[in-house]
């Protein structure tokens, strides 16, 4: 190692800002990754995101750049009003699995299915955040939530849904993949993911869907390690990890 | 443009194109599918989108998307499609963006029938949606001021950063007259930067954000009373409306849209046999236009209140605006069907002879 790299903050975050996130939440993570995706392709001053209702509706506190809060889950139709308006700039949604797997699923398929150059970044902790521990369409059989406190039961509750495959499924998209936030080998390969979802919409390949698999320790009852690897025990094996459409 | 015969829907269409909005996001209902359809083929002509939503829900909130880039842009709908609409209409109200939405109202509740009908008065006169805002309702009486009322409505969509909505009813939509539609110059949009997304060097290097929400009370109150103050202001300044005969009239019918065609037939008959009716219009359903009651001639001894409606929804508007000093009676169709001219005429009778007994 010749080289010496000094930690610093991207300059897409914006200075002395403070998150409202609980500690161990990888939210954080996975909002440094789109900072430093949005900066190395220099597309800040072009560049316009739109926060999800969930726990980063208050995203754009920390982000310097163009932002709207969208309606429950139907950030994917603001974007498309934006994009159709403006095709010069770089527009991505951030949604959490209430707002993009339930009662935002037709925005988000017909979205992807469109396949005007977009991104979307998909947070994925098998919860509901900001309402406090809800049981989400991702949450997993046996899942214990506020709204499913014996468990999620397929029978009444369904299974959970697997949105990189199923909307790999469409014909539309050009990128879905999943990753996971939980340790660095995995975050590596998450940055990779975002980078390329975001390089994407500048070449005009179509629309990218990064899932990125999060920890939620407050409503799940953890301490964040713990969280982390439960994550690991139980989301990565019924959520795998890997690219599921890739347009070269 | 020369002076030509078109159908309501396609009239607001061009109408809205010549007045520079490129950019459509809808989704079909009858019975206003001419305005999707005509979109679809001419704004891609016109250097614009036509974007067809997977539903009423997602297609205001494209509007919503669209508006906050400071360029023109519409919907279209009837009545259970402006329902669902109503959601993001508060949102666009709330985040003050400007926007046209039209309303070619039908027969209700539910799915209701695919007919002409006045009975989205209260919805689109309350806003529709959750919270304290209003849109701009307007009323066009037949086709020429429907279109000059569409190239309006973006004026004052952009002047206020409100929503707009012409709320006109099947017959309007499907009906054929002539019409002149002039081009009308929309605004640069890079002088909106200020208030839109995607201006960043024209703001000088700044970001913005469009707000839906504010947790803290110590920001949303400042900006419902804002709201208010602003509602206040176009109280005051666009009230519009129409006095037909009313000079001497010992009864004056009041009726919007459709039913105010039917009513100008009903008293152009009655004159010439020597009764004295007339009519008051609103074209501004909000703000409504609480000016043309407060001051009718002291011959006015009744009210007649025409609508498409069995629940006469305009009714306690007319009610606040006489502070109750004029009996009002009712008279109409619903359901679909508009009230004759032979109806109208044998009310108003009845109402004068009662007056006279």
């Amino acid at each position: 190692m010749s080289e010496t790299q000094v930690f610093s903050m991207p300059k897409v975050w914006n200075a002395d800002v403070h998150t409202h996130y609980c500690p161990g939440c990888t939210h954080g993570v996975a909002h440094r990754l789109v900072c430093e995706a949005i900066e190395e392709l220099g597309i800040q001053d072009r560049t316009i995101g739109l926060a999800p209702v969930g726990c980063a509706v208050l995203m754009h506190q920390y982000l310097a750049l163009d932002m709207m809060e969208a309606a429950h889950g139907r950030a994917p139709a603001a974007a498309t009003g934006i994009k159709a308006v403006r095709p010069d700039k770089i527009v991505f949604t951030y949604q959490g699995d209430g707002d993009l797997a339930s009662i935002g699923m037709g925005e988000i398929v017909h979205m992807m299915n469109r396949s005007l150059p977009l991104t979307v970044i998909f947070i994925n902790n098998a919860i509901y955040g900001m309402t406090g521990g809800q049981m989400a369409p991702t949450t997993l059989l046996g899942q214990k939530s506020t709204t499913s406190p014996a468990g999620r039961d397929a029978k009444v509750n369904g299974y959970p849904i697997r949105m990189s495959e199923m909307l790999a499924t469409l014909a539309g998209p050009a990128y879905i993949e999943r990753v996971a936030l939980t340790q660095p080998k995995y975050i590596i390969k998450a940055k990779q993911a975002v980078l390329k979802a975001f390089k994407n919409q500048v070449d005009g390949k179509g629309v990218s869907f990064v899932e990125l698999l999060s920890t939620c320790p407050t409503n799940w009852g953890m301490r964040p390690l713990d969280a982390c690897k439960w994550l690991e025990e139980n989301m990565i094996p019924y959520y795998p990890l890997g690219v599921f459409k890739d347009f070269q | 443009m020369a002076r030509s015969l078109m159908k309501g829907t396609e009239a607001i269409a061009e109408a809205a194109i010549q007045a520079g909005c490129k950019y459509f996001f809808g989704y079909p209902i009858t019975p206003q599918n001419e305005i999707p359809e005509y979109m679809s083929a001419h704004l891609p002509k016109a250097g614009g989108m036509y974007v067809q939503g997977e539903s009423e829900v997602a297609s205001i909130n494209m509007v919503m998307g669209g508006a906050a880039t400071g360029y023109r842009v519409m919907t279209t709908s009837s009545s259970p499609g402006i329902s669902l609409m109503s959601e993001g209409i508060s949102y666009i109200a709330m985040a003050e963006l400007p926007c046209v939405i039209v309303n070619i109202s039908r027969g209700g509740p539910g799915l209701g029938n695919i007919l002409p009908a006045q009975a989205d008065y209260r919805q689109a006169t309350s806003g529709g949606g959750h919270g304290d805002y209003n849109v701009i309702v307007l009323a066009p009486g037949n086709l020429q001021e429907a279109v000059d009322l569409t190239q309006d409505a973006f004026a004052l969509s952009q002047k206020y950063r409100n929503p707009v909505m012409i709320l006109a009813d099947g017959f309007m939509g499907q009906m054929m007259e002539a019409v002149e539609i002039k081009p009308r110059q929309a605004e640069d949009p890079s002088t909106n930067a200020d208030w839109a997304l995607g201006w960043w060097k024209e703001r000088g290097d700044k970001h913005l954000t469009i707000y839906s929400m504010h947790l803290d009370p110590d920001k949303l109150e400042p900006h419902n009373t804002r709201l208010q103050e602003k509602y206040a202001r176009i109280r005051a300044n666009e009230v519009r409306f129409e006095h037909f005969m009313v000079d001497d009239a010992e009864l004056v019918i009041t009726a919007y849209g459709t039913t105010s065609r039917v009513c100008r037939s009903a008293i152009n008959n009655l004159r010439a046999e020597g009764y004295k009716v007339g009519m008051v219009r609103p074209i501004t359903l909000w703000p409504f236009p609480t000016a043309g009651y407060s001051n009718l001639p002291k011959s006015v001894k009744g009210i007649l209140d025409v609508e498409m409606s069995a629940a006469f929804q305009m009714v306690d508007d007319v009610r606040l605006a006489t502070l109750c000093d004029l009996p009002i009676a009712t008279a109409g169709r619903w359901g679909g069907y508009s009230p004759t001219v032979r109806q109208i005429e044998e009310k108003c009778k009845e109402l004068l002879k009662n007056n006279q007994e």
